[in-house]
């Protein structure tokens, strides 16, 4: 049962009510990676031996990873300009294709962190290891729940309803987009 | 997006459909006003809760050792229980479900004409996930070892080790408890922030908006910018504690300050998310009952947001012992002693709409006034406590339980009772006993401040707080001190019972009370002007706006309110 209540249908900001509630829940989104971000950024400059630990993670599986991430926006954003002309199917495909991007973006990701974990580098090995797992985990967790709200808005573009979506789930891929490229020179290419 | 903004309303079909069954209208319903009703009530069964709780630990203070009526012997782990889960539950499962997800829920829609929250579904699973939380956190008193005792701010590595603070499940539990909560606010909070910028009927700007809704949505905003890092650490602190890493541990290059400084970023802020709407609430009253325009009511909104800035920049005042460098709690005591200007500046405000007004002193308006004074004595006893030299004497004696209860209780108690019978009419349609209610209200004022004024006297003597029997400390346990404990647990005790009042009169004037008129109050805001209590849909027509909302004895108009929907 769809319940489009009135309020829903309304815009006295003159902007569309998905849209102003995708960019408040980034303004949670940014306060929650926020603290942990500074967190970790305190910490590691009080113990500068963390270096050493960062040097065992895969620079070049990271920044593979980066590309990856950043194609799938990129095809967001086509999606987005596909649904504004009106063309859900072409839209559902190109969602799609960013469903694929963070499927490959994890798949890599789990092999990374199997060999890692395989070489004693566990969540408990130490501080760095801690912040590395908590910080990409809850990313990762993003990645999931912001694949699994895709899948949900290409079903529908997909017979073009809802177009507008396409836009909302494209905002917050490029926020998820956004954490990930400050991850990865703080875990990655930070010695 | 043009054609969205000028669109003009129309009904949905399904508008107005008869509700299947019980379960479907009061349980899985995303009507806005029963899910305001659902966190009210379960906010009301916890605060009473909350309320046994704090009978029992303070008869074991007052009375070492004793049989508790009700409850029996109180062992020294039940007594930690019992201080953390009541500070933890007034603050999270009554203050917030009260007075922001209740308050807003209900009064959100209402007063910005429209006839729903913008997403319906989500404002009913932000509700469910509060439930759950709520019985998360009953759950785990029920777990080996008993609830969680590590205060309600719990600092590690007492909150994180299971074999100091001796309740691994209880501990685990409540920070999942208290994270499930934040979550159910963040979704509710975003309903809210979207709904009133977003759904406001025609007409109606941005300063035409009640104060209660402003202060509800900054509330709103407040928690939203202050609560992820303790999302954060919550989820850090469960990993401490089940997955064995040392985010806390400084053996292993963690730093258990961190999380004070991740809990009270989040803290302080939290304290003006529940104080605002409480403040919204006493104004709308206020000026219905002083029959006298909002004073400064564009002030009143610059303050709120100067106060919602400055919450973020005082945190640190809360750890002045906790090995922070003096120059920083130089600077944090700035900031504090700053942000009591805004907040005493709101003060003004109300008094100044008091002076010269037609003061009727209904129920309501007892308590708002209440609010007022009460909230003044909170205020200033704080700024003993933010000036560093002072706290590092003051800090964690009975003189900052006393502070922060005579900021908590007015915003908690008198600020939601307030708000329950100004609006009373409107929620349940039938109008609530005057004479009960007087009596209530002083039933509770006066032992309010006979509770919590010899707490004052007793910090200052050097008690501390969070010890469970004070007979081990000749120094604290002299016999004044100890008349001093009797007195507040036997004021505590009366304004406990005088609550039954409360609850009758609620009940039988829900059911039996004098049927409401649309507004009884002649009051000028859009709630008042649909049916008492309103249908799903709340208007069959929507209304437009034309004026502000505190349009009250204007000169030359023969009734002396007008209504913001009524063409000049």
């Amino acid at each position: 049962m769809s319940v489009k209540t009135i309020a829903t249908q309304r815009a006295s900001m003159n902007i569309p009510t998905g849209r102003l509630a995708v960019w408040w829940v980034l303004v949670s989104e940014i306060v929650i990676f926020g603290g942990v971000l500074v967190s970790y950024l305190m910490h590691r400059l009080g113990h500068p031996e963390w270096g050493e630990q960062a040097a065992y993670t895969n620079l070049w599986a990271g920044a593979f990873n980066t590309l990856v991430l950043l194609t799938s926006s990129l095809a967001a954003v086509l999606a987005h300009q596909a649904a504004e002309k009106g063309d859900g199917p072409k839209a559902a495909r190109l969602l799609y294709l960013t469903i694929l991007g963070g499927l490959i973006f994890l798949i890599v990701k789990s092999f990374e962190w199997t060999h890692e974990i395989q070489e004693g580098f566990t969540l408990q090995a130490g501080g760095f290891w801690s912040y590395y797992y908590t910080a990409a985990g809850l990313h990762a967790f993003h990645v999931i729940a912001g694949m699994g709200v895709i899948a949900w808005v290409a079903s529908s573009a997909k017979k073009n309803q809802e177009l507008h979506r396409v836009e909302n789930v494209g905002i917050y891929w490029h926020f998820v987009d956004i954490v990930w490229i400050f991850l990865f020179p703080l875990l990655y290419i930070a010695k | 997006m043009a054609e969205i903004a000028h669109a003009p309303d129309h009904h949905p079909a399904h508008h107005g459909h008869a509700e299947s069954n019980w379960f479907i209208k009061y349980m899985w319903s995303t009507d806005h006003k029963v899910i305001a009703l659902q966190y009210m009530f379960t906010g009301m069964l916890m605060a009473m809760i909350a309320g046994f709780m704090a009978y029992v630990f303070r008869m074991q203070l007052a009375y070492p050792g004793m049989n508790v009526p009700f409850f029996g012997h109180v062992s020294p782990e039940q007594y930690n229980a019992l201080i953390t889960n009541h500070g933890s539950i007034m603050v999270f499962w009554v203050a917030m479900p009260v007075l922001l997800a209740g308050f807003g829920n209900f009064l959100i829609p209402l007063m910005c004409g429209c006839d729903d929250m913008v997403f319906p579904r989500i404002n009913r699973l932000s509700y469910q996930l509060f439930f759950i939380s709520a019985v998360v956190l009953v759950v785990s008193w029920f777990v080996p070892g008993g609830g969680f005792g590590g205060a309600w701010t719990a600092y590690p590595p007492l909150s994180a080790v299971g074999k100091y603070n001796l309740t691994p499940m209880g501990s685990s539990l409540w920070v999942l408890a208290v994270a499930l909560e934040f979550v159910a606010f963040l979704l509710g909070g975003i309903n809210f922030i979207v709904t009133a910028m977003n759904a406001r009927a025609p007409g109606m700007r941005a300063f035409d908006v009640p104060l209660a809704v402003w202060m509800i949505v900054t509330a709103s905003l407040l928690f939203m910018a202050s609560v992820g890092p303790l999302i954060a650490g919550a989820v850090m602190l469960l990993f401490d504690q089940n997955l064995g890493t040392g985010f806390y541990n400084p053996t292993r290059g963690g730093d258990p300050v961190l999380w004070q400084h991740l809990f009270w970023f989040f803290g302080h802020p939290e304290v003006y998310v529940v104080l605002l709407p409480a403040m919204g609430i006493v104004a709308e009253i206020i000026t219905v009952f002083a029959r006298k325009k909002m004073f400064g009511y564009k002030t009143v909104i610059y303050t709120v947001v100067a106060t919602g800035v400055l919450s973020f920049f005082v945190w640190a005042h809360h750890q002045f012992v906790a090995g922070i460098d003096p120059r920083m709690a130089n600077v944090f005591t700035v900031t504090t002693v700053i942000i009591s200007i805004p907040i005493a500046e709101m003060c003004f405000l109300y008094i100044a709409t008091l002076y010269g007004g037609s003061i009727r002193f209904t129920t309501p308006m007892l308590w708002a006034l209440a609010f007022i004074a009460e909230f003044l004595i909170g205020g200033v006893t704080g700024i003993y406590l933010g000036a560093s030299g002072a706290d590092i004497f003051f800090h964690d004696t009975y003189f900052v339980v006393a502070h922060f209860h005579y900021t908590f209780y007015p915003i908690a108690i008198i600020g939601t009772i307030a708000g329950i019978t100004f609006w009373f009419p409107k929620i349940f349609g039938r109008m609530m006993n005057e004479t009960l209610g007087k009596i209530h209200f002083w039933g509770t004022i006066i032992p309010f401040n006979f509770i919590f004024i010899p707490m004052f006297f007793l910090g200052l003597s050097g008690e501390h707080r969070r010890i469970y029997d004070y007979t081990h400390f000749p120094d604290l346990a002299t016999p004044s001190m100890q008349a001093l404990r009797i007195t507040s647990t036997v004021a505590l005790v009366i304004m406990l019972l005088f609550q039954f009042i409360f609850i009758f009169n609620f009940l039988y004037s829900w059911l039996r009370g004098r049927k409401a008129e649309k507004n009884p109050w002649r009051s000028n805001t859009l709630e008042w002007t649909a049916d008492s209590p309103p249908p799903h849909g709340n208007w069959r027509e929507m209304p437009t706006v034309y004026r502000g909302p505190y349009e009250y004895a204007t000169p030359g108009r023969d009734s002396d309110y007008w209504p913001q929907d009524e063409r000049a």
